[in-house]
Parts: structure tokens; C-alpha cells; sequence
């Protein structure tokens, strides 16, 4: 405890962009998962912390019990069973069998980048666990009615509407300078209108014609100061001038956006220009020797 | 190099054609996770499909050649060229039609890169062929892909302070690394 520095329960924070908000945080799959909504203007916020609390509750209880199910730390969870040789594929649950489809799929298309088995065989699905967790949150928060919020689970983030109550503006995602965490390399708006840019489109012509990139509500960084041990090409870590020291994506849904960071890790440039060239992403690389390879939309207007 | 950007962006939009197309479960599944998220949109993919039967008699017009010759197929696309059906990806009709075989002309499609047209070939229920019809932005002209991740300064990206942002990403951090975060910072600050 540091009385003289720590803001905590520092009443109404307003930040530099007018956005009021109430966040909770707590502690699943290794990490720190934190909810955030805006406060409704004037000064009784009664309802937001009620409706953040339950909300906080429901978001908790879901990740804990995908934790329980797919985590190998845990030598009771059915991920650890079949890392055992106890329990086959087959005879998984249905969700385990569905994540690991879906992570055989991502393998196919990232042409081998991504991958959800261990160089030893051993089926890890840790690398998409965390952003099915994040899917299923953001579903869960729509389903209560909660119109604004952002989720960030250890770095990658979900965002829904604005960080003004009722607002239009996107809200404002920090990226963590990977040679200095305690600073910001830059920041990309996701949500409403955060459409990176091309939003502009100078005369679509008629209705329903030109096709906007859709808003990029998600955002995952995948680094190699990570936890885990998702990111393999071939058996070992990508080293030399094709690899990177961290790897952002910005996407429409964040399991895309996950699966494309961690793929791009692992693959180094070759996968990059698979994923820029093939998803509507949005994709920051800080290589090795500290330089930036960007997509346009996260270079300044 | 303009005619290889031209065919990969092709080829994204035309995972949405295909994935109504083809008739192998797996496959179609792993091509809906490209379709929800391809920059031509699954909504506005649409097939004008040209049936077997009709592309058995020759009709040899641009984009619609008949290759089959095992058409069995009675539930495909009605019309050489007018038979429009959509093909969002779960377009049982069009599944139908593929199982027989036939060379299909994708609708022009509008997409952030211009408009995108293009030609699959199918026989037995494979696609054997693709072929970019059309690639062209508003002034005519054929495009590249300009999504391509490029060097780019500190200095030419969006400066940010946490003081600015509502949220933080970063490489995956540990319960304990989280303590020291900036992301920590601001959850404190919004407690």
C-alpha cells in the first residue's frame, strides 16, 4: 500500500476524453479480467454499480467455468484428463470437441501458424480459451441489455458501444509499448465509428452499394514477454529479421483478432500478409530491432 | 504483381461464394469464419448460377461456360442468367447445384477494394477453377490491395497517454504483472 500514490477508490474519475467510468476487476485463468461501462450523466450512480456488479458477477462465473473445463494448470479440468492420455477427443465434451474444431479451423486457414497442439502432441487450447471466454462475455452483456462496455481480459480487449453514456464516440484503446510497459506505443479506437479509417468514402453512390471495413470492436496483442506457451512455428519460436517482438489485431470479432495475433507471432511476415491480405484487420507489429510494420489504419490522421 | 493482388483479393470474397457452394460440411465451416469476417461482407454475396442442364446446351456467353457433364442436379440455380440466388453462406439451393458440377459467375460485388466479380468452376462437387472476372475500383482501373501492413515511424502512429485512453492491450500479463500495469491504473481509477 502506497497511500500517497494509489488512486483506488478515487470516486468519479473523469479522463482526459470526458468519459466517466466504473470498472471491477477480477482474477481468472492467470490473469486479471477487468469490466468497464460509463456512468450515466448527473450525480446518482446507484444503478450503474448495481447493474456493473451483476454484470461482473455473470462475466466471472463464465470465465471460471471455462477455466475449470479447458485449463492445464488444473490436474482435475478435462484439458489436464486428456493431456493424461485419459480421455480421448472423441469421447470430450461437446464444448471441448467445438474449441477444438474451431482451432483445427483457424490451423487450416493461418496455413499452420496457429495451432492448438503442443510440440509434444498435447492438445493446449489455451490459445483461443481466453477469446472464447471474452465472445461469450460480450454475448452475455448483451443479453442483460448493457449497451456500452469494454472488456479487457490480461491485454485483449472487447469493446460494445461508446465510453459516453448514450455516446457516439469510440472508445480509445491503449497498446502497450513492449520495450517500456509502463508507456503507451499507441492507441486505436474500436466500437462505434471506430472504423480506422477509409470511413470516409466520398459518394458510396447508391443504397446498400459500397461496403464500408466493418467497426473493429476487438483488439489482441500477443508478445513475446507473454504467459503460456501458444506461440510455436514448427516446434520453436520464430527467430530473426521476419519475426516480431509483439504483434496487435484489431478485428470485428476478438477471436479473429486473437487467433490472427498469436498466428502472426508465430509465423512472423509471411503470416502477416496472409492475415492482412485475407481478413478485414487491422494489424500493428513491432519487429525485433524495435521498428513498426502498420496497416493504415493505425497510422495518425 | 497487380494481376496477383488482384486474384487473393478475389479469392477473399469469393470464400463467401464458395461457402455456400460446397458441399463438404467441414470445409464450408472453416470457410464461415473467413465469410464473417472477409471484407466483402457475407450479406452482399450473391450467385447468378447457370444450371447444368441449361449449360449442357452450350450457351457459351461471357462467364457462364458449361463444363458438366454430370449434371443430375434439379434444385440448382434456375436461369442461364438470370437465376440470382443468394449464397450467404448456408444457401442450401446453390449446396445442391454444386454437388453436380457447372461454372459459376459470382454477382459483382462492391468491397472496400473496388468491385470484385468472379467465375468458379465446379465438377463432382470440387471447385477446380477461379477466376477474377473483374477487380477495378470506381475509376475502372484494376486495384491492389492497400490493407498491406508498411513501415512506418513512432512518430506516424496515434500518440497516446493513458490519461487518453479508456482501456489498455498489451502481450497476455500474469495476475502479478497485472499489479503493476497501466491497465491496473485505470481500473483503480474507475473503481
Amino acid at each position: 500500500m502506497q497511500p500517497t500514490s494509489n488512486p483506488a477508490r478515487g470516486g468519479d474519475h473523469r479522463n482526459a476524453t470526458g468519459a466517466r467510468l466504473r470498472s471491477r476487476t477480477f482474477t481468472s485463468m492467470g490473469t486479471v479480467v477487468s469490466l468497464a461501462i460509463p456512468c450515466e450523466p448527473g450525480p446518482a450512480s446507484h444503478p450503474v454499480e448495481e447493474e456493473l456488479e451483476a454484470a461482473t458477477a455473470v462475466v466471472e462465473r463464465l470465465f471460471n467455468e471455462l477455466d475449470e473445463t479447458f485449463s492445464l494448470y488444473r490436474p482435475d479440468s478435462e484439458a489436464s484428463a486428456m493431456a493424461r492420455g485419459e480421455l480421448a477427443l472423441s469421447e470430450a465434451s461437446a464444448q471441448m470437441r467445438e474449441l477444438y474444431r474451431s482451432a483445427s479451423e483457424w490451423r487450416i486457414s493461418t496455413e499452420g501458424a496457429f495451432t492448438a497442439e503442443r510440440p509434444d502432441g498435447v492438445v493446449d487450447l489455451a490459445g483461443i480459451v481466453k477469446a472464447h471466454a471474452i465472445l461469450k462475455a460480450g454475448t452475455s452483456l448483451r443479453a442483460l441489455g448493457l449497451r456500452d462496455w469494454c472488456i479487457n481480459a490480461g491485454g485483449d480487449v472487447l469493446v460494445e458501444g461508446s465510453p459516453i453514456h448514450g455516446g457516439v464516440q469510440p472508445w480509445l484503446a491503449g497498446v502497450v509499448d513492449p520495450e517500456d510497459r509502463g508507456a503507451l506505443l499507441t492507441a486505436f479506437p474500436l466500437g462505434r465509428g471506430g472504423l480506422g479509417r477509409g470511413g470516409g468514402l466520398g459518394g458510396g453512390g447508391e443504397a446498400g452499394g459500397r461496403e464500408a471495413a466493418a467497426p473493429k470492436q476487438a483488439l489482441a496483442t500477443s508478445g513475446t514477454s507473454e504467459r503460456g506457451q501458444h506461440i510455436w512455428s514448427a516446434g520453436r519460436p520464430v527467430r530473426g529479421p521476419g519475426s516480431f517482438r509483439q504483434v496487435s489485431v484489431a478485428a470485428p470479432d476478438i477471436i479473429t483478432a486473437d487467433v490472427l495475433a498469436t498466428a502472426i507471432m508465430a509465423g512472423g511476415a509471411k503470416t502477416l500478409s496472409l492475415a492482412t491480405g485475407h481478413w478485414d484487420v487491422e494489424v500493428l507489429a513491432v519487429k525485433n530491432d524495435g521498428g513498426l510494420l502498420a496497416t493504415p489504419g493505425f497510422r495518425a490522421r | 504483381m497487380r494481376i496477383r493482388a488482384g486474384i487473393s483479393a478475389a479469392f477473399a470474397s469469393t470464400a463467401i461464394l464458395i461457402a455456400g457452394w460446397q458441399a463438404g460440411a467441414h470445409v464450408s465451416e472453416s470457410n464461415a469464419s473467413a465469410v464473417t469476417t472477409s471484407a466483402a461482407g457475407s450479406n452482399t454475396g450473391s450467385a447468378t448460377g447457370t444450371s447444368p442442364g441449361t449449360s449442357a446446351s452450350g450457351s457459351g456467353t461471357a462467364g457462364s461456360t458449361g463444363t458438366t457433364a454430370d449434371g443430375t442436379a434439379g434444385s440448382g440455380p434456375s436461369g442461364s442468367s438470370s437465376g440470382t440466388s443468394s449464397s450467404s453462406g448456408s444457401g442450401s439451393k446453390v449446396g445442391a447445384s454444386a454437388k453436380a458440377g457447372g461454372t459459376y459467375t459470382g454477382q459483382a460485388v462492391e468491397t472496400r477494394f473496388g468491385t470484385v466479380q468472379v467465375q468458379v468452376t465446379v465438377k463432382g462437387g470440387v471447385i477446380t477453377d477461379v477466376t477474377a472476372l473483374h477487380l477495378t475500383d470506381a475509376e475502372q482501373r484494376s486495384v491492389q490491395i492497400s490493407n498491406r501492413a508498411a513501415p512506418l515511424l513512432r512518430s506516424e502512429v496515434l500518440s497516446a497517454q493513458s490519461a487518453n485512453v479508456q482501456t489498455i492491450g498489451g502481450a497476455t500479463v500474469t495476475s502479478d504483472a497485472y499489479l503493476t500495469s497501466l491497465q491496473a491504473a485505470l481500473d483503480a481509477a474507475n473503481f
